[in-house]
């Protein structure tokens, strides 16, 4: 395992490289990808942290609990609620900010705060020739030539290997409420959660669990003004099943968060992204042994039997990955949808001129 | 301004061109003589005019496509046009340039409000888009001062931002998907109404880049139920410094307005003059919005109005309402109008890291002096985004230069304190010389290896972003291909 100790090491070994590298953070993700094992492990440490302005610089290996636990002493956090998959993946290891960014993880917040991508406003990372390129900056609001903080999010480490991101982060809220509704169908639920998401009520998460008949909607804030706004959701929501003030919030979004539902059980899970309204016609046709749905219907988790191809039977437009699957149906399925030729070709152009060598994780990501 | 000078052969092609895309265009779409194509020889950036070989005004993403496919096999650029309101020069034609305005094509194709979306034609106006979607309680977020006039097309080609975006973000943060048409006149969609699309986010290096990629044609926008109600509270400090903590420990207790805006005294002046807005006379003004519930509206401004009297300000003044409401922002908002009375101005548009307010405000002052011009300060304080307008003599001989030389030397001092040379308005040819300055040479190859991608013959928009030394060898490159 390589592991670079600064970001001129970092540039130097890719520049250095002929063959394939398979680039980790904290390695959670259990890549297979035949080549040199590339770790940020070296690159930690923060390197700015300004609560009045909201802003954090760190380098890319540094864990997601180190930064959580800095920002919770300022009484701040990720507003994008990166989720933990380790739970799910039966994985160890110690997730990595460079990791969540690169892998573009967002949580249940993602429907009101914005995704992984909307609070990246800076970049440093190593091109595929080993070029350190900066973007962005630490800056809120910045225009100043192409967006390339956006591309490197969720490129899943083709495009170059991070070694600093600065993120937006934002105070955590003093009061969290959650309003569950009882006995409501997924129509109902997402006739429900689409009311409250259209709302004035401000809602940081909605999701439906269908083994339990129970939709949870999250308001937080200031504690009056959470727990007013769960009253008035309480009163309009009514005629979709019968909701009720829940009292145990941070638990219940963790597991939402981390698709606990599904955690030790056996199968294959897919991650399917689409119109919350799709979820309702879609959901029977994926013939799934379980279903979580989260972003008012928005975010589809589906557990299947091991090796079944999915995505044939997803019939509106949105996006579905394998998440878990074993070695064998991840290389026979892919794990990242196909896109469509003009796209795929796009794609492929920009991987060509990031990394023109093909030595960064080839094969992910098509 | 610098710009490459035209391309005989093309302007030679006039005739042809003109006559090929009549083939596929109504009659009425494509503007050649010379009185009505000056109407597009530039956008609010009026110091720099050219008129271009000719306009043309497509209705469709068909038609977008047909123009995009002819003048690329023609080897004519492309200078794509929402309503021409960029102050970075980002629309000014070339004289061997077609400009494709997208001004016609301003329907709303789907709203949606259940999945709280709205999909528009990319000519329709910022404004009209929250019009349309106004009987059901809702708006689009993304509300730059120019939103009456200006086009969701140029708002995504500028990744524009307004006043609110503290709270809700600028257009990337609001755009979901795109219909895009490539030189090649490829059409391309890229996102949609789902949240998050898979593979490479195209979507995000869209939005901002200034017409050189693409022509968006259609685009899918998040839509918002409004809030309850807004308030404002109006701060008066006697000093820069002391406003500028404010605002940190505004934010540092977890309020998070949905604005924070901030005038220095030069700017108050002004504006008090012109608006009579009954501003006191300060240093530093702040002006600061909450939304909510009127029980969490009151909330949070009492702990802004505590954090606030912890400073010692010269004036605190709460709206009681919707009247008072709007006193506090006349002046604001009639700030730029203000300054046009006294004089001429240029509005500079950069970023800095909020803590280096104070200095940023302190190193301005003396430069002004060494300038010898007049400088006001407004400021989205929440988010550091600084507009700068120096006031300068447009009648007077070398006044002009004066006033560019002193903006570049602004500029740079964002970068140097930690900010960027641009928060909203976009590079532009305005300041595309000065990208060396915040960027290093490799940082810019990497941005110019995406539009190699997107439109190899670099005909989108060619002399605009980036400095002309640095993307000379493409565009002789390309042009030597023709
Ligand atoms: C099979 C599988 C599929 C997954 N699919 C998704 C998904 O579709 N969407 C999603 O949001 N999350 C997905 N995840 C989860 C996500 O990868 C992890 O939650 C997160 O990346 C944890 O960080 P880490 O440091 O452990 O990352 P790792 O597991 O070490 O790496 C995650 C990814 O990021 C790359 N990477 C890591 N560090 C860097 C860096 N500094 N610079 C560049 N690239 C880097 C890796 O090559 C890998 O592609 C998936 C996980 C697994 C196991
Ligand atoms: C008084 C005033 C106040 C302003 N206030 C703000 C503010 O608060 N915030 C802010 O962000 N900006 C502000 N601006 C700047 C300007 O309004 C924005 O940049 C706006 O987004 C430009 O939109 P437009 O339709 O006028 O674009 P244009 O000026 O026509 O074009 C701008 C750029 O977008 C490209 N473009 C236009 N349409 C398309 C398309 N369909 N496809 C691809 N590229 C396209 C052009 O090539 C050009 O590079 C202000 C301008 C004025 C005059």
């Amino acid at each position: 395992m390589l592991t670079p100790q600064s970001e001129a090491e970092l540039a130097e070994i890719i520049a250095g490289a002929s063959g394939p590298l398979c680039i980790q953070g904290g390695g959670t993700r259990g890549l297979a990808i035949d080549g040199e094992g590339l770790s940020t492990r070296g690159l930690t440490g923060v390197e700015l942290y300004e609560p009045g302005a909201l802003t954090l610089v760190v380098r890319a290996g540094t864990p997601v609990a180190e930064v959580e636990a800095l920002l919770a002493a300022e009484n701040q956090r990720l507003a994008f609620e990166p989720m933990d998959h380790r739970g799910l993946l039966g994985t160890g290891g110690e997730p990595t900010i460079g990791g969540v960014i690169a892998a573009g993880v967002s949580g249940p917040r993602r429907i009101q705060a914005g995704s992984a991508r909307d609070h990246l406003l800076g970049v440093r990372f190593a091109d595929g020739a080993g070029q350190i390129v900066k973007n962005g900056g630490r800056v809120m609001k910045n225009v100043t030539g192409y967006d390339l903080v956006k591309l490197m999010c969720g490129a899943h480490g083709t495009l170059g290997v991070l070694s600093e991101v600065s993120l937006k982060v934002l105070p955590v809220a003093e009061a969290s409420a959650t309003v569950a509704i009882e006995g409501a169908d997924l129509g109902a639920a997402v006739a429900a959660m689409s009311a409250a998401l259209g709302s004035p009520y401000d809602v940081t998460g909605a999701a439906y669990d269908p083994e339990k008949q129970t939709a949870f909607i999250r308001v937080e804030g200031f504690a009056d003004s959470a727990a007013y706004r769960c009253r008035r959701l309480v009163s309009e929501l009514a005629g979709f099943g019968s909701p009720r003030i829940e009292d145990e919030s941070a638990a219940l979004w963790r597991g939402i968060r981390d698709a606990a539902a599904f955690q030790g059980r056996a199968g294959d899970i897919w991650r399917i992204s689409v119109k919350p309204s799709d979820a309702v016609a879609l959901a029977p046709r994926l013939q799934a042994e379980a279903l979580q749905f989260d972003w008012g219907g928005g975010l589809i988790w589906a557990l299947l039997p091991a090796g079944t191809d999915l995505r044939p039977r997803i019939n509106v437009p949105g996006h579905a990955a394998l998440v878990r699957a074993g070695a064998g149906t991840r290389a026979r399925l892919g794990v990242f949808q196909p896109q469509p030729g003009p796209l795929a070709a796009l794609s492929a152009g920009l991987r060509r001129q990031f990394d023109p060598k093909g030595i960064l994780n080839p094969g992910l990501m098509g | 301004m610098e710009m490459p000078s035209p391309n005989p052969a093309i302007l030679a092609r006039k005739a042809r061109l003109a006559e090929r895309l009549l083939a596929v265009l109504p009659d009425d779409a494509v503007i050649q003589d010379e009185a009505e194509t000056r109407a597009y020889e530039c956008d609010a950036l009026t110091a720099y005019r050219c008129p271009p070989l000719l306009a043309v005004l497509p209705r469709s993403t068909q038609e977008v496509s047909d123009i995009l496919r002819i003048c690329h096999e023609e080897g004519v650029p492309v200078v794509p046009r929402g309503a021409g309101t960029s102050l970075a020069g980002g629309a000014l034609p070339t004289a061997d340039c077609v400009i494709l305005g997208v001004a016609r094509m301003n329907g709303v194709l789907e709203t949606d409000y259940g999945n709280r979306i709205i999909r528009v034609q990319t000519g329709r106006t910022n404004l009209s888009v929250s019009g349309a979607v106004e009987e059901a309680d809702f708006f689009y977020a993304p509300d730059p001062s120019s939103q009456l006039a200006c086009a969701i097309g140029g708002n995504i080609a500028m990744n524009s931002g307004g006043a609110h975006c503290l709270k809700y973000g600028v257009t990337t943060n609001n755009l979901l998907g795109v219909t895009l048409v490539m030189m090649d006149g490829t059409v391309v969609e890229i996102g949609g109404a789902h949240l998050d699309a898979g593979g490479l986010d195209l979507l995000g290096v869209i939005c901002g880049s200034e017409g050189q990629l693409g022509v968006v044609t259609e685009a899918t926008l998040r839509i918002l139920r409004k809030p309850e109600g807004a308030r404002p509270v109006l701060i008066g400090y006697d000093s820069n410094e002391v406003a500028g903590a404010c605002v940190s420990d505004i934010i540092k207790a977890g309020v998070l307005p949905v604005a924070i805006e901030f005038m220095d005294r030069p700017c108050i002046e002004a504006c008090e003059a012109f608006a009579k807005a009954g501003y006191p006379m300060c240093e530093a003004l702040l002006i600061v919005e909450v939304e909510g519930s009127p029980e969490e509206i009151d909330h949070q401004l009492g702990l802004i109005i505590e954090i606030a009297r912890s400073h010692n300000p010269v004036e605190l003044r709460e709206a009681g309402d919707a009247e008072e409401a709007g006193r506090i922002w006349l002046g604001r908002k009639s700030a730029f109008g203000a300054m046009g009375q006294i004089n001429d101005y240029m509005c500079l548009d950069g970023t800095i890291p909020v803590s280096s307010l104070p200095y940023v405000l302190r190193r301005i002052g003396e430069m002004s002096q060494e300038f010898g011009l007049d400088v006001a300060n407004v400021f989205h304080a929440g988010d550091g985004n600084m507009h700068p307008l120096i006031l300068f003599d447009a009648n007077k001989p070398g006044d002009l230069e004066i006033c560019e030389a002193f903006g570049a030397e602004i500029l740079k001092l964002c970068v140097e304190a930690g900010g960027c040379l641009t928060g909203e308005h976009g590079v532009g040819i305005e300041k595309r010389d000065l990208m060396l300055h915040q960027y290093s040479a490799t940082d810019l190859e990497a941005q110019l290896k995406v539009k190699d991608v997107f439109d190899p013959r670099w005909l989108l928009n060619p002399a605009k972003v980036f400095p002309l030394a640095v993307t000379e060898g493409r565009r002789t490159a390309a042009m030597a291909a023709e």
